[in-house]
């Protein structure tokens, strides 16, 4: 009898099985991470996602008989009072009465199917074909990690490292070359003294084969099996691995006129973004910018959850940006995105300022800047458009674009618009 | 209980220890074979976690499995149900093979280790070995090697062909499983000695009972002359033919060898898997009956304490519940509750016989020998004939067994037969019917292929009481059928009984 431990055996075996069911499914479970996606709340994207899906392409068909008709006998246990000849109603839905109905142990008949996807599954599923503008500003110059990648072979190294494949066909190519007596030919030669030996009829033969017998063996010390000239090593080269880092600045209007509700769908957004960058690029900073008639750098708590009151001026907060950029994020080694959610109320006379600080300190420096207009659930009753979208309408920059946000199902489309690959700057 | 000291007990506590499994083990080994004369393989038991065990549920129970879509989706839908609580999962998994494979997981109690022990390793173990359904079909020794080959194979044919293209192959194959099977066994190499003796024994026969009165009897003229040409391409596809599998990997014109080759790993696995499939009662009960008699005589050798017999007990009452008909829980005839009476009951008639069963079974009724019985019985039976040879009325009347007669055009379902004297050979009758494979699975053959014309397969359903095939399933796995065979596939539902078409299904042509 043996026993043995598997506890500690690699887990996840069933992974690949796992990968082919998701590509096989790819479509359906797309379709219920977006639906899934759309009511809920960010938070909980991040973590993992029970779905269901529905069952086609999935369904393993096989031959099976139908579940109705014909003539049936079962033999069922629990007989109360019947006697022979009694009549039991048929039950509604066939499968109750007999031990014929065989339930597919996947409820094959269900129509859908229920599993659970891990936070990586969901997400690359979620954030699928997004992608940032303007990559390529990417910055190489911080290196924090270093890789290593096979490069070649090298004749030092240490013993794991040893290519055994090359070593010993350096080894053969030089026996060969050096001519190298084989063991075999050896043997023989040594066979054939023996019996010479043992006959002891020739002794001139026998000792000139002796002689090129001691020749050989002096030969075959002389050329070694494997010399240390032979031995290779698997070489690994140190790759320094570039990172890219991004900051993502926040700004949020936070006067009066900013509901909760328009609060919290300028979360969302915020989340998806982080959510989002944080998956494109190792090292992301997020800074967080509320203003009223003045602006000031907060952090997150206070960001979202602190009332503040006073009146609205928009270029406050575009110069407080500046100044943190100038100050700590170079546009040379950061790529920079900003987000603006507003209600779109701004102190008319500071638009002009806005839309200068916007063109040549903001845009200029930024890989993108996205406004959001939050709006309350119900429709602007005038339908006219805010004071702030009517002068950033005026802006034409390839890196920015601005919509305009109601309910939180809303969310989801609108960040899928602007950052899925095609269907950018369309509006911008 | 006074006498029982604590030195003797093989362990106390839950916690379960290698150390201890091992002398429970050998405790087991000595009840199995000096008391109950089992005969098992060399056992292998492998301690695994939850997740070890999803993942063995996921691919049909076996240690090694080529990759496929489907083990997925079953792994995830097991998942769910198991972290939602909806679902426990086994206590084990057994391995018909040699050495035999037992899971037993980590989170069990010893008490439950014990159990399972006895249950997996010496019950399941002992049917697999010496069962003839077993021998005859499965490879116990060479099942895990096969495994690894198909795994490489399928792996192998993955980089060199496309996952894709082989999921397609095996997807159809899949399909297929169920009709991917050799009922028989098949032709064997010609044996001049053995076929001279045979016909020596028929010839004697006809000698012995020759009657002259034979050869005045009219001979009826061959109703159905069958068309030369067709007898002729017939036999050389070997057709009809069951095994659908086995036609397609034989005959099916457009696959490639590597295809070939896959379904015959489909195959030889469904191969390996058809005796389970005709012996759950028998697997079943023969398992209960080795653990609970096993747990029973180490309490009387004072090994264990009552509180472990205590706990085995109850888990051993749950496996074998049967709730009645009507019972919301009922889902039909559970096999370990089945398998356990029947063999509790050859056990009381070998050693306490009423007259009603000297009468049933006088061959071993009261011979003192249940053991020696039951291992008869293990060896030489299947579901189907165990019943119909063994279900005793004294466990028909105990289980209430009735009969149910249902016929589509009936309004109401009616009481054939109950557990009384009237009855008993009824209900037997179609209880073991039920169990019978050629009743739980239609029977289907491929007839014909069109070779002249568009080469299209022609397979027909011998429809056996009237229950036709569910024509949706149909229709997908003819479709699967359809892309391997490469040619258009014709489905044809023939009563068996009156060799009446019954249905036409719509051609399916390959996609």
């Amino acid at each position: 009898m043996n026993i043995i431990d598997r506890r500690l055996n690699p887990k996840g075996k069933s992974l690949a099985n796992r990968q082919r069911f998701l590509r096989r499914a790819r479509e359906q479970i797309r379709k219920a991470v977006r639906e899934a996606s759309s009511g809920r709340s960010i938070t909980d994207i991040d973590g993992g996602e029970g779905i269901s899906i529905p069952m086609d392409g999935l369904h393993e068909p096989s031959f099976r008989r139908a579940a109705h008709g014909g003539v049936r006998d079962y033999v069922v246990p629990g007989n109360k009072e019947f006697v022979p000849g009694d009549t039991i109603a048929k039950p509604p839905q066939q499968a109750g009465a007999g031990g014929g109905s065989d339930g597919s142990p996947d409820g094959g008949g269900d129509d859908s199917f229920h599993f659970v996807l891990s936070r990586d599954e969901f997400l690359d599923l979620f954030l699928e074909d997004l992608e940032l503008p303007d990559m390529e500003k990417t910055n190489l110059t911080r290196t924090e990690t270093v890789s290593y990648s096979r490069a070649g072979l090298s004749v030092t190294g240490s013993p794991s490292n040893l290519n055994l494949v090359r070593t010993m066909r350096n080894s053969l190519s030089r026996r060969i070359a050096l001519r190298r007596p084989k063991p075999a030919e050896m043997a023989e030669l040594q066979a054939a003294i023996a019996e010479l030996e043992e006959k002891g009829d020739n002794p001139e033969l026998l000792s000139e084969l002796r002689l090129q017998y001691q020749d050989l063996l002096t030969k075959s010390r002389r050329v070694p099996y494997i010399d240390p000239v032979d031995v290779r090593y698997n070489r690994f080269q140190p790759v320094p691995k570039p990172i890219s880092q991004a900051v993502m600045f926040c700004l949020m209007d936070v006067s009066g006129s900013m509901t909760e509700h328009m609060k919290d769908l300028a979360k969302r957004f915020y989340m998806l973004l982080y959510l989002f960058l944080t998956r494109r690029y190792r090292h992301v900073d997020i800074v967080f910018i509320r203003h009223t008639h003045t602006a000031k750098e907060v952090d997150e708590e206070t960001f979202f959850y602190s009332t503040e009151t006073g009146g609205t001026v928009v270029s406050t907060a575009l110069t407080e940006m500046t100044r943190i950029v100038k100050a700590r994020y170079s546009p040379a080694d950061w790529n920079i995105y900003a987000a603006q959610a507003s209600d779109g109320d701004n102190t008319s006379s500071d638009n002009p300022a806005t839309l200068d600080l916007l063109h040549y300190s903001i845009l200029p420096v930024c890989q993108y800047f996205a406004y959001i207009e939050v709006g309350a659930e119900y429709k602007d009753w005038l339908g006219r458009e805010s004071d702030l979208w009517r002068a950033y309408k005026s802006v034409v920059a390839p890196n920015m674009a601005m919509r305009k946000v109601r309910s939180r199902a809303q969310i989801f489309p609108v960040f899928r618009d602007l950052f899925s690959r095609e269907g950018r700057h369309v509006e911008a | 209980m006074s006498k029982r000291s604590a030195d003797k007990l093989l362990f106390t506590g839950a916690d379960w220890t290698f150390d201890k499994v091992g002398r429970v083990h050998d405790a087991i080994a000595a009840i199995a074979q000096d008391e109950l004369g089992l005969s098992t393989y060399p056992n292998q038991i492998e301690v695994i976690t939850a997740e070890q065990m999803l993942d063995a549920y996921s691919s049909i129970g076996m240690p090694l499995m080529y990759k496929h879509w489907s083990f997925g989706k079953h792994f995830a839908a097991d998942e769910a149900l198991y972290r939602r609580g909806q679902r426990g999962l086994a206590y084990e998994i057994v391995i018909n093979s040699s050495p035999c494979i037992s899971y037993i997981m980590e989170e069990n109690s010893m008490a439950m280790q014990t159990l399972v022990i006895a249950h997996a390793a010496f019950g399941h173990n002992h049917f697999f070995k010496n069962n003839a359904l077993f021998r005859q079909w499965t490879d116990a020794k060479g099942i895990l090697d096969y495994l690894e080959f198909a795994k490489t194979y399928i792996l192998h044919a993955e980089e060199r062909h496309g996952a894709r293209a082989v999921e397609r192959v095996l997807d159809a194959a899949h399909a297929l499983m169920g009709h991917g099977v050799h009922k028989y066994p098949r032709k064997r190499p010609f044996d001049l000695a053995e076929d001279k003796r045979r016909q020596q024994e028929r010839a004697d026969w006809f000698q012995q009972n020759y009657n002259d009165l034979w050869r005045t009897v009219p001979r009826p003229e061959n109703s159905f002359p069958e068309d030369e040409e067709q007898a002729e391409r017939k036999r050389a596809l070997g057709l009809p033919e069951e095994n659908i599998l086995y036609f397609l990997e034989k005959s099916a014109p457009l696959l490639a060898p590597w295809q070939r080759e896959i379904l015959r790993i489909v195959r030889n696995i469904a191969q390996y898997f058809y005796p389970q499939k005709q012996t759950k009662v028998m697997n079943e009960g023969c398992a209960t009956m080795v653990h609970y008699t096993v747990a029973n005589r180490l309490h009387d050798k004072g090994l264990i304490d009552d509180g472990t017999l205590m706990e085995i007990l109850h888990s051993h009452t749950n496996v074998v519940f049967q709730p009645g008909f009507d019972d919301p829980r009922f889902s039909g005839i559970n096999p370990y509750a089945l398998g356990f009476a029947m063999m509790q009951d050859i056990k009381r008639i070998c050693e306490v016989p009423t007259d009603e069963d000297r009468a049933w079974f006088p061959d071993f009724a009261g011979n003192d020998d249940p053991w020696g019985t039951l291992r008869h019985a293990w060896a030489d039976y299947r579901d189907e004939s165990f019943i119909l040879q063994f279900l005793s009325p004294a466990v028909m009347r105990k289980l209430r067994l009735f009969h149910l007669h249902d016929q589509a055009e009936a309004e109401d379902m009616v009481v054939k037969a109950i557990h009384d004297e009237r009855g008993y050979r009824e209900v037997r009758k179609t209880l073991a019917k039920s169990y019978d494979i050629g009743a739980l699975e239609p029977d289907i053959q491929v007839m014909d292929v069109d070779l002249t014309g568009d080469r299209r397969l022609i397979l027909h359903h011998r429809v056996a009481d009237g229950i036709m095939l569910d024509s949706l399933e149909a229709l997908r796995t003819l479709r699967h059928l359809a892309n391997l065979w490469g040619y258009p596939v014709r489905l044809v539902e023939v009563d068996a009984k009156y060799d009446q078409v019954l249905k036409v299904h719509d051609d399916v042509e390959p996609d």
